[in-house]
């Protein structure tokens, strides 16, 4: 995959749009690489087990925080390797997030730099917030 | 049935509604839910959590086509996504403190909303020239190309449009769904920005406010692995294709079906939110 990087001194809207847009596409197929490998593992010990997702019962609290996702990952759990793949695929958003930052901050419109730090914060709120503990 | 042919029939279902979704321009989570909940019996929770996981997919996917088109306006986008991810906090939340069968009634009236939103025929634009001083203050005045070259517009209305924005974040976070019609009614009939710039700014936007959420559904356990996997593979690889396919002929007898198939599913989930099956 080819980046059209800009040079320094052309960070016009358009430029970075074209940046951002190759941003989402490599994070939604990295994503999508990591929730295949597990998928194909978890299909491959599970494939013949009888699905049943009528009552709710919530994930495993190794599925639900970044320490027991990144265990299960060490253990080479197909689960665990495809929340993986959905952390990755839910970050990607927010990297496009943090570029904008950027972004705006080399074209000096501060205004939009705050925004985009409230914004973030939110995210960060969201994900590592109160609660995942 | 064995996880084996439910992942596969799963996969094929949400390839399908990413198809068509972007073809009409509806968005897949519409009826990903649904196709969740009454076809397949999955619980609310586990189909809103997989939903909301594959809209990020959807919306990130389609990004890079929309983009080469040039019509998106990045502050509008950042500005607005302030009102929707605080929404979509506030929808996660409300979610888990909600029966089932509360969140599939509105899950139902959204539906027939957004039917009624694709079937009617697009409203004549009044032309709003007249400049705003708070677009200009916040710098979301901006230009799109059009077939007589560059056109200028600016927007109206920014506290009504960042309230409407504000519930759709909720509504996104409640549903596990992108919103994207609550979106696109804000910023066009709202803020009378162009109907190109509205939808691509739009389609930003929605995967920014379901990473918000998403968050928090991950932490409650919603997101299940096993469900979300073929989902999101399905809707995402459906969603590219029908973006590359057709980025502008969205036909209209397309859109009539999908829109009834639409009617349909939200009539299904309201009642069956009313007799308590869901």
């Amino acid at each position: 995959m080819k980046l059209a990087l800009p040079k320094r001194s052309d960070w016009d809207d358009q430029s970075i749009e074209l940046i951002i847009g190759q941003l989402l596409r490599i994070g939604v197929l990295l994503s999508a690489a990591v929730v295949v490998l597990g998928g194909i593992i978890y299909l491959v010990r599970n494939g013949h087990v009888i699905a049943d997702y009528t009552t709710f019962r919530g994930e495993l609290s190794t599925l639900r925080n970044f320490d027991g996702i990144f265990h299960g990952v060490s253990l080479l759990s197909g689960r665990a390797v495809v929340q993986l793949g959905l952390l990755l695929l839910i970050a990607t958003p927010v990297a496009r997030v943090i570029f904008c930052a950027f972004a705006f901050f080399l074209q000096k419109d501060y205004l939009y730099v705050v925004f985009t730090l409230i914004v973030l914060a939110v995210l960060t709120y969201s994900i590592a917030g109160p609660s995942l503990h | 049935m064995s996880v084996l042919l439910f992942t596969t029939l799963l996969a094929l279902g949400s390839f399908l509604a990413g198809f068509l979704g972007a073809l009409t321009g509806l968005g897949g989570g519409v009826v990903i839910v649904p196709l969740l909940a009454l076809v397949f019996h999955v619980d609310m929770r586990y189909a809103i959590g997989a939903s909301l996981v594959s809209v990020i997919a959807t919306s990130s996917g389609a990004a890079a086509a929309y983009v080469r088109e040039g019509y998106s306006n990045m502050r509008i986008g950042m500005f607005l996504e302030i009102a929707t991810t605080l929404g979509a906090i506030a929808g996660a939340l409300i979610a888990t403190h909600v029966s089932t069968a509360t969140i599939a009634i509105v899950f139902g009236f959204v539906l027939l909303y957004s039917a009624y939103l694709s079937i009617r025929p697009q409203p004549p634009h009044p032309v709003d020239v007249k400049q705003d001083h708070l677009s200009r203050v916040l710098h979301l005045d901006g230009d799109y190309p059009t077939s007589k070259g560059q056109e200028h517009y600016t927007v109206h209305r920014i506290p009504l449009g960042f309230g409407l924005m504000f519930g759709a974040g909720t509504l996104s976070g409640l549903l596990g769904i992108g919103s994207g019609a609550v979106k696109v009614l804000a910023m066009d009939q709202a803020m009378r920005i162009p109907f190109k710039v509205s939808t691509t700014t739009s389609n930003f936007m929605i995967g920014v406010t379901a990473a918000a959420s998403a968050g928090v559904y991950l932490a409650r356990g919603y997101i299940d692995p096993g469900l979300a996997m073929p989902v999101v593979l399905g809707a995402g690889a459906g969603s590219m294709l029908g973006a590359k396919v057709l980025v502008n002929a969205r036909t209209k007898s397309l859109r009539m079906v999908f829109g009834a198939v639409i009617v349909v599913l939200g009539i299904e989930m309201i009642f069956n939110g009313f007799t308590g099956r869901l």
